[in-house]
């Protein structure tokens, strides 16, 4: 049964390939370095440490783009996942 | 009118010479008239894809240094009488010629052809700068494949701030049965990711192979590969052909017109 949900869940190659390019070609497109994006991701941790307890172990930031077609990144978007270990240490 | 067209792709093996020298003779065929440039100096390869190697006189760089004219360096293909070709030179290397030199011998040769092919090295370096310096257009080819798709996209990204005027893309070492399983990205794929026109669609045959060991161009051949290089060439010169159906085969026609020919 496990074996067969594994079969079923798992990503064709194809896919997989798919996934990993588009990610790839938007951050070789903007040419922002993986060190200036990681100096971005420190700092918003920072910030919004000064209000809540963060996970900044899991946090990802990303560019992304948004309804926009065709080669130029249009509406490039700074898309950032940051997981709350504690909402109630909330200040006010 | 004249047009120069550059065949590029960031990663080498993908398929570069084989569709100039393809592209080149289908245009020939068609009755053009076509030089076909080697611009990859000290690793020149074109000219063994089409056979040439043995009436090799003068090269690209003999051209630019003035040591010929340029006419003596234009080696004239078996097969087509309105087919030429540039070598390159096998023992110098790239900064042997920059792109003033090479715009300047393309703004020479441009009225005498309808077409001028220029076969790119890989990478982006000066090899690069020299073949795009005179391109009114480019062919980038790639395979559907992580690595050559995201080289691809790098070069589409410097054609473009080198403005190049128009882009197509040709997607080379197609394998059906790979795609119909979901382990190759399909042609659908390739375009959404890149984002560029779609000129060409070539099945992975090894037909292909075949005709590069005996220095024969696939194109027109009654092969899979030959019928798709004679439908790129098409869409070059501006008709449009529908792409091939790679798992009906060859078609009924081009079956038939083979019987012909053989007999």
């Amino acid at each position: 049964m496990e074996l067969l949900k594994r079969i079923l869940k798992r990503k064709s190659s194809r896919e997989i390939a798919k996934d990993r390019l588009k990610i790839l070609l938007i951050s070789d497109r903007v040419n922002c370095s993986p060190e200036m994006m990681e100096m971005i991701k420190n700092d918003i941790a920072k910030v919004i440490s000064k209000y809540m307890k963060i996970d900044t172990k899991s946090m990802e930031i990303q560019i992304t783009k948004t309804g926009s077609k065709g080669r130029t990144l249009k509406n490039p978007t700074l898309y950032a996942n940051i997981p709350i270990l504690d909402l109630n240490s909330l200040k006010n | 009118m004249s047009e120069v067209i550059v065949v590029t792709s960031g990663k080498g093996g993908v398929g570069k010479t084989t569709t100039s020298a393809n592209v080149g003779t289908g245009l020939a065929a068609m009755g053009k008239k076509v030089l076909l440039i080697d611009t990859d100096i000290g690793l020149r390869n074109l000219d063994v894809v089409m056979g040439l190697e043995s009436r090799i006189v003068y090269n690209l760089v003999d051209v630019v240094e003035g040591n010929c004219r340029i006419k003596q360096a234009l080696v004239r293909d078996k097969r087509y009488p309105t087919l030429f070709l540039l070598p390159s030179a096998q023992t110098r290397d790239k900064s042997a010629v920059n792109p003033a030199q090479m715009v300047k011998m393309i703004t020479h040769l441009r009225d005498q052809f309808d077409y001028i092919i220029l076969d790119c090295p890989a990478g982006i370096e000066q090899g690069f700068q020299n073949a795009i310096a005179g391109a009114d257009r480019a062919l980038v080819v790639t395979t559907p494949e992580v690595s050559s798709i995201r080289d691809a996209d790098r070069i589409i990204g410097l054609l473009e701030s080198n403005e190049i005027q128009k882009i197509d893309l040709i997607i080379n070492r197609i394998r059906i049965e790979m795609i119909k399983r979901g382990d190759m990205m399909s042609s659908d794929d390739v375009v959404d990711i890149l984002s560029v026109p779609l000129i060409g669609l070539v099945p992975d045959d090894e037909n292909v192979v075949i005709a590069t060991n005996q220095g024969e161009p696939v194109v027109g051949s009654n092969t899979l590969a030959g019928e798709a290089y004679r439908n790129i060439c098409y869409r070059v010169n501006g008709k449009e052909v529908p792409f091939l159906d790679f798992e009906r085969g060859i078609s009924f026609w081009t079956k038939i017109s083979g019987i012909f020919h053989r007999s």
